[in-house]
């Protein structure tokens, strides 16, 4: 997994909540048996006047220009700043897939769903948990200050804005660890591999009727 | 002393080993695999040259893709029409081939969507956990078994050790006391509660459902309620194990037979909450209170009950929820004050994780039976959630009954759901649907969806318009 340090970029308002994963990316798209190329549909629905569908040339479409993904302004745009419960709905990683093919590194939200939040880390991307004041506070800022961008340092758990202000941010150290050092989950755990083993023959005597193949 | 809830017990029995920073790794019982999400995996284990840990913890079918109509899959894989659909699914076949694991493929008489055959097959068991990378996969806890969805990224990791890693969430219980009037629902129940708590009230918990209302139901409906558990933010639901759980499992295929069955039950009977548990947040519902629901927005929070109004989003003192709600208003087409049975409709979806099964079908017949659809009804199907279930339905008649209301018969699969197939919910046109998810485009590309339970589905399908299906009982029993 691609590592996540210290990271600054543009950032970008989505001043809406419950924002659903079908709203991330669309289902036509999750046809797809690849990881990658979902960025130029992050948003389909929105970003673009007309229905998308795989394989067909984006640069084509009419575009949405009042939907903020759209607008000059944001062109570039890593960080993601995001309202209450960002990604609810399905499970489906083409979400942060997306997310991530598009360029967005860095997400701010008061609340994430549980899937969607532990899928960002799993593809090196930050979900950011801030108190709706601070995020209301950035939206403000945002609008106001054409280019606002920040930085988002995992090491010291801090966002630093332009003006030098810093915001801490708490994160699950064992997630921080791996996001730092781009650990990959599965070597991880096979690490304990023998723990595993024991645990499946222990259970495997207790309850067997798991280990059954059909009868 | 404090006893375990439901899931601590779950939780206790499946910890291999914890870090000192609260991860864990939670063993991995059973793996539910379908063609959408499952790709990436499969192709991570090829590139690390891994092999599953263990191939028979796993059970595939394809659903998400797949044609109902029957032509179509009279076909086989020649009748999914779209080449990257087709590919999808083939996909799945190739890996199951190579990996040697257990799969239902599109043409065994038993496939279907995945949360329904699995229980079906007995391959969900009480006291297990169960993952698959789709979130209703919440669905099995309603056997009393922990099950949630997982990524991608998590599927490929469970495959490779059978294990995930997990931090333990909070215990909620969800109490619904009393009993249900007539023409009320398990769909009407869940959709109540994420009225009640909100898509986000369940975020970081576990929710256990409980209360008479609850116990009363049969396997069929609590899976209707621990299907929608994930509206409600919680990856997983869970209920109690009791006499109803066991009377479903036994004999199914994958259950366990003659001595070992007696001792399983002896174990799952241990399956339930102590009477001293503690629970982080404890919700009480009056089920007589429950009225049939009616979502009229674009998340599955925004419900009425069939006797209410659209509310105003000008009356509401949050300016999140106000801007919400009047986008939801803006995309669904309906204005503040209209009463929910003025919502006409435009098409009618039976099926998917949460509605597709026999009793679903049953509830939807007997409302639809010596009716027909009304004539501004441009689309009404029914599709089964199995090839078992259809068959079943077959058997007792229900086709017929549907067919002859003027609905469509269809194969099994997801459908319009989520419209991955050709089962599309056009755009402006409004849906009373049986499924779980009202989102924006969810069934297709500026389609409204309105979920509601079979019966009510029903209903609209006859009268055109939201209609009380209680109502419609009465007149039925008379």
């Amino acid at each position: 997994m691609r590592k996540f340090t210290k990271e600054s970029g543009l950032v970008m308002p989505l001043d809406r909540s419950n924002v659903d994963t079908d709203f991330i990316i669309p289902k036509q798209f999750l046809k797809s048996i690849k990881r990658s190329g979902f960025g130029v549909n992050l948003f389909d629905e929105h970003r673009y006047l007309d229905k998308g569908e795989p394989g067909r040339d984006n640069s084509q479409r009419p575009l949405n220009k009042d939907f903020v993904l759209n607008q000059p302004r944001y062109k570039g745009a890593t960080v993601l700043l995001a309202r209450e419960n960002f990604g609810c709905g399905s499970s489906r990683e083409h979400a942060p897939w997306a997310l991530d093919d598009y360029g967005f590194r860095i997400i701010l939200a008061p609340s994430y769903a549980d899937i969607f939040f532990n899928n960002c880390f799993k593809n090196g991307i930050l979900p950011i948990v801030l108190d709706k004041e601070i995020i209301n506070s950035l939206f403000a800022k945002v609008e106001a200050q054409e280019g606002f961008s920040l930085t988002a340092d995992l090491q010291a758990q801090q966002i630093e804005l332009p003006d030098g202000e810093l915001i801490p941010f708490n994160v699950d150290s064992f997630r921080k660890h791996c996001l730092l050092n781009g650990l990959d989950d599965i070597g991880l755990t096979l690490q304990d591999a023998d723990k595993i083993k024991a645990f499946e023959q222990n259970w495997r005597n207790t309850s067997p009727w798991y280990f059954g193949v059909q009868g | 002393m404090t006893g375990k809830t439901l899931y601590d017990k779950l939780w206790d029995s499946h910890l291999v080993t914890q870090r000192d920073d609260g991860t864990a790794l939670i063993y991995i019982d059973r793996q539910l695999i379908h063609e959408v999400t499952s790709p990436q995996a499969f192709e991570g284990l090829r590139l690390a040259g891994r092999r599953p840990w263990r191939a028979d913890a796993n059970f595939a079918t394809p659903d998400h893709n797949i044609p109902t109509t029957r032509e179509e899959r009279r076909q086989g894989l020649e009748g999914i029409r779209d080449p990257i659909s087709r590919i999808q699914v083939t996909t799945l076949d190739d890996n199951c081939r190579e990996f040697g694991i257990f799969e239902l493929d599109m043409n065994d008489e038993r496939q279907g969507i995945v949360h329904v055959v699995g229980p079906e097959q007995g391959a969900t068991l009480p006291g297990m956990t169960i993952v698959c990378g789709d979130s209703h996969t919440s669905t099995h806890g309603a056997l009393g078994a922990l099950a949630h969805g997982i990524g991608t990224s998590e599927v490929e990791h469970v495959m490779a050790t059978q294990c995930l890693m997990q931090t333990k969430m909070k215990n909620m219980l969800i109490r619904v006391d009393g009993r249900l009037n007539p023409g009320v629902t398990a769909k009407d129940i869940v959709l109540a509660i994420i009225g009640e708590i909100g898509t986000a009230g369940g975020t970081g918990f576990t929710i256990e459902f409980g209360g008479e209302a609850i116990r009363s139901l049969s396997i069929e409906g609590r899976m209707t309620v621990c299907n929608m558990a994930i509206e409600a933010g919680a990856r997983a639901g869970l209920i109690a194990v009791d006499q109803t759980t066991l009377d479903y499992i036994k004999g199914r295929p994958f259950a366990p037979k003659g001595e070992m069955w007696e001792k399983a039950c002896t174990a799952w009977r241990e399956m339930v909450s102590d009477d001293t548990a503690h629970f982080d947040r404890v919700v009480v519902i009056d089920a007589a209170e429950i009225i049939p629901q009616v979502t009229w927005g674009t998340s599955p929070e925004m419900v009425a009950p069939i006797t209410g109004e659209i509310p105003d989003p000008e009356q509401q003192s949050s300016p999140s929820r106000r801007d919400n709600m009047r986008q939801a208003l803006k995309y669904m087409g309906l204005t503040p004050g209209m009463k929910i049975t003025d919502i006409k409709l435009d098409c009618i979806f039976i099926g998917s994780c949460t509605n597709s099964r026999i009793e679903d079908l049953r509830a939807a017949a007997a409302v639809v039976k010596g009716h027909k659809v009304a004539s501004t009804i441009e689309m009404a199907l029914v599709v089964p959630g199995s090839g078992l279930v259809k068959k079943q339905a077959e058997a007792e008649g229900l086709d017929k009954i549907f067919i002859e209301a003027g609905l469509e018969w269809r194969e099994p699969g997801c459908s319009m759901c989520l419209a991955m197939n050709a089962d599309q919910l056009g755009a402006g046109k409004h849906c009373a649907s049986t499924s779980n998810r009202n989102f924006e485009g969810r069934q297709g590309f500026g389609g409204r969806t309105h979920l509601v339970s079979p019966a009510m589905a029903a209903a609209a399908a006859i009268n055109g318009h939201f209609v009380d299906v209680r109502d419609m009982l009465l007149t039925l029993d008379r």
